[in-house]
């Protein structure tokens, strides 16, 4: 990172034998930005209790259903609605489906879009941003009134508006499960790029007038050639915080989408659809709502609190 | 305040909410599917009578003319007929308007006198045991997805304590003093629901707002005249810290008015977002459509007094 504080990298290493410290001085000249950054970010505390938990979570979902081998359409009526016990660990809904299956699969859902959109939305801002940033004048103003124009957007609303529309079709060009993930990752994603567009922008506008950009002009870089190698490296630690936000929110709106009956097809388990199924058995099967909202809940808390310690680590006016 | 400013936001704000119109028009327009597809699976009107209606209707035109018209019709006030409810779009949305306006504008006031204290005290001792509990619980506020709250409230004071109706209804057969003590009895959780998730993202804007402004000069000329400490905060530094908060506040509008669908859809409340909901469901596309647009106007409009309140509260923009 440019301006990255050795100070406090030097404050790390006390006093030490010459022939170490000469080591040591060796070493921390060659220490990468990205090093530098996950050890900043490895000070903050929750941040990093945030990624374990995040961790967990992916491994549980990706590895979860191997170990437990049990159909997430398993009708079984006699063992319907039962809280968590050996036989169903998180209980069983009105359909005697085994909870945690459906629990594992959603998640599979939930996350998988969430990483998708926040794609989408990178691709997009970052796009739009560095040509706005690069190029001056009428572009400039059009793409910056355009990025407003879907900040003024009511973004539930146009996303119930689209799904409404579109879905059928979808389903049908796509199948079930593959249209809905499309259709709900690129609307996503095409309703959070402006904030980081603006971002891009703004970064833009302030790297291509500095000395190492000049220099690479002089040398006689082409355009292309001082965006990707030189200006973009430098502004991606905001863009990186935006994006693991962005995970977040993306996967709250599939859930409110899901949550409405907007979203994937109700036989499709998502952390979303489930809560929707369990709010009419609120008073006697709490546990059918209780464990996929506490699992929606979890997964953007730790998110969010990645972002933070992201956020914290690229800041390099800030002695960590 | 120059009058000159208020003119220039107003001119801003007509262009960007022809193009959120236009953008409305184009996902509709894009959309497959027939509005006649009702009349096509009805036996009783020969397909005669539907192409005539189509040629009627102008359904043949070329998109730009569709869209002049449908605009047309939507800036006279004609908003298309319900086929759900079988009245007028727009007499349907002005009937649930209130409600919605009410809901929001309560949690608004409850997000923000919960949200200015707790960030101004956070702020003041920066990384106190408070700071961090306040910013701990902002996190988990922001976390938090609407619709699960809801469904633990739900949960919590409605079954659990029977406390509160998880059901808001309209008809109330009460008079006097019972009847607004049932109104209030029945909002508080959706109010609360939504405020929370509001005073989250706030207490985190007022906290660095202040943060920014208590390291000014002027603060200290403030202190070092014999000001005491509690007067420096109220009178001097949280009067500037509000000026950036005012613009977020605004700014975050459009997520409150999600929130809204989803808390109005939990507890039944009869706002336009459950109204959207319905339509949705009932495939009622003029209801939808005029739904969004409302959505759309309220935060072009939230904005555009945003924008005008900034400009009195800061003299230095206006005059830019």
């Amino acid at each position: 990172m440019a301006g990255s504080t050795p100070a406090s990298l030097s404050a790390e290493a006390p006093v030490q034998a010459p022939a170490v410290a000469a080591a040591q001085a060796r070493k921390a000249r060659s220490i990468s930005p990205a090093l530098e950054t996950w050890r900043r970010f490895r000070r903050h505390v929750l941040a990093v209790t945030g990624a374990v938990v995040l961790l967990i979570l992916v491994l549980a979902v990706l590895v979860g259903p191997y170990l437990w081998p049990v159909a997430i359409n398993d009708i079984d009526f006699a063992a319907k609605l039962q809280g968590p016990s050996l036989a169903h660990p998180l209980g069983t809904d009105d359909l005697g489906q085994d909870l945690l299956a459906r629990m594992m699969y959603g998640g599979r859902i939930s996350l998988a879009v969430g990483f998708a959109a926040m794609l989408v939305a990178l691709t997009v801002g970052v796009l739009v941003g560095s040509v706005a940033g690069m190029s001056s004048g009428w572009v400039d103003a059009f793409l910056m009134w355009l990025t407003d124009l879907f900040l003024a957007l009511p973004t539930l609303p146009v996303l119930l508006l689209v799904m409404y529309l579109f879905r059928d079709s979808m389903k049908k060009v796509m199948g079930v499960e593959g249209g809905a993930f499309i259709l709900i990752v690129v609307v996503i994603g095409a309703l959070r790029w402006m904030p980081v567009a603006r971002l891009v922008r703004a970064q833009f506008l302030s790297l291509r007038e500095k000395e190492f950009v000049e220099a690479a002009r002089a040398l006689g870089a082409s355009k292309v050639r001082q965006v990707v190698q030189h200006i973009l490296p430098n502004a991606l630690g905001p863009v990186i915080v935006v994006g693991t936000i962005d995970v977040a929110a993306a996967i709250i709106f599939e859930s409110t989408l899901s949550f409405l009956g907007l979203g994937f097809p109700s036989d499709v388990p998502t952390w979303g659809s489930m809560l929707r199924d369990a709010k009419d058995y609120l008073d006697i099967a709490a546990h059918w709502a209780l464990f996929p909202g506490a699992a929606i809940f979890l997964t953007v808390l730790a998110i969010n609190f990645i972002g933070d310690g992201l956020r914290d680590a690229f800041d390099p006016r800030r002695v960590l | 305040m120059n009058r000159q400013y208020i003119i220039r936001r107003l001119l801003i704000a007509i262009p960007s909410l022809l193009g959120i119109s236009v953008i409305l028009f184009g996902i509709l327009a894009m959309a497959p599917g027939d509005p006649f597809e009702e009349l096509a699976t009805n036996p009783a009107i020969p397909p005669e009578v539907r192409m005539a209606l189509r040629a009627k209707f102008g359904l043949d035109d070329p998109v730009w003319q569709r869209y002049l018209h449908w605009f047309a019709a939507m800036m006279q006030g004609d908003w298309g007929f319900s086929f759900q409810s079988r009245i007028d779009v727009d007499k349907l949305i002005l009937q649930r308007l209130p409600v919605t306006l009410i809901v929001v504008g309560a949690s608004q006031i409850l997000a923000i006198s919960v949200a200015i204290p707790v960030g101004v005290l956070a702020a003041v001792r920066p990384y106190s045991i408070f700071d961090q509990i306040a910013s701990t619980f902002a996190m988990i506020g922001f976390s938090l997805p609407t619709f699960f709250t809801g469904l633990v409230l739900i949960l919590v004071f409605s079954i659990q304590l029977d406390w509160l109706p998880f059901v808001y209804r309209a008809d109330i057969n009460a008079t006097g003093w019972a009847f607004y003590a049932e109104h209030i009895k029945q909002s508080i959780m959706p109010v609360v629901v939504l405020g929370l998730a509001q005073a989250g993202t706030l207490v985190r804007f007022m906290r660095s707002s202040v943060l920014d402004v208590i390291r000014l000069d002027y603060v200290t000329t403030a202190r070092s005249k014999g000001i005491g400490e509690r007067k420096v905060i109220v009178r001097h530094v949280v009067r500037n810290a509000l000026i950036p908060v005012v613009t977020l506040i605004a700014l975050q509008l459009p997520a409150v008015f999600g929130g809204a669908i989803v808390t109005e859809q939990i507890f039944r409340v009869p706002g336009i977002g459950s109204l959207l909901i319905a339509a949705i469901l009932a495939n009622d596309t003029p209801v939808v459509m005029g739904v969004t647009f409302v959505f759309a106007c309220l935060v072009v409009l939230f904005n555009l007094i945003a924008d005008i309140l900034y400009g009195w509260l800061d003299p230095r923009i206006s005059f830019r």
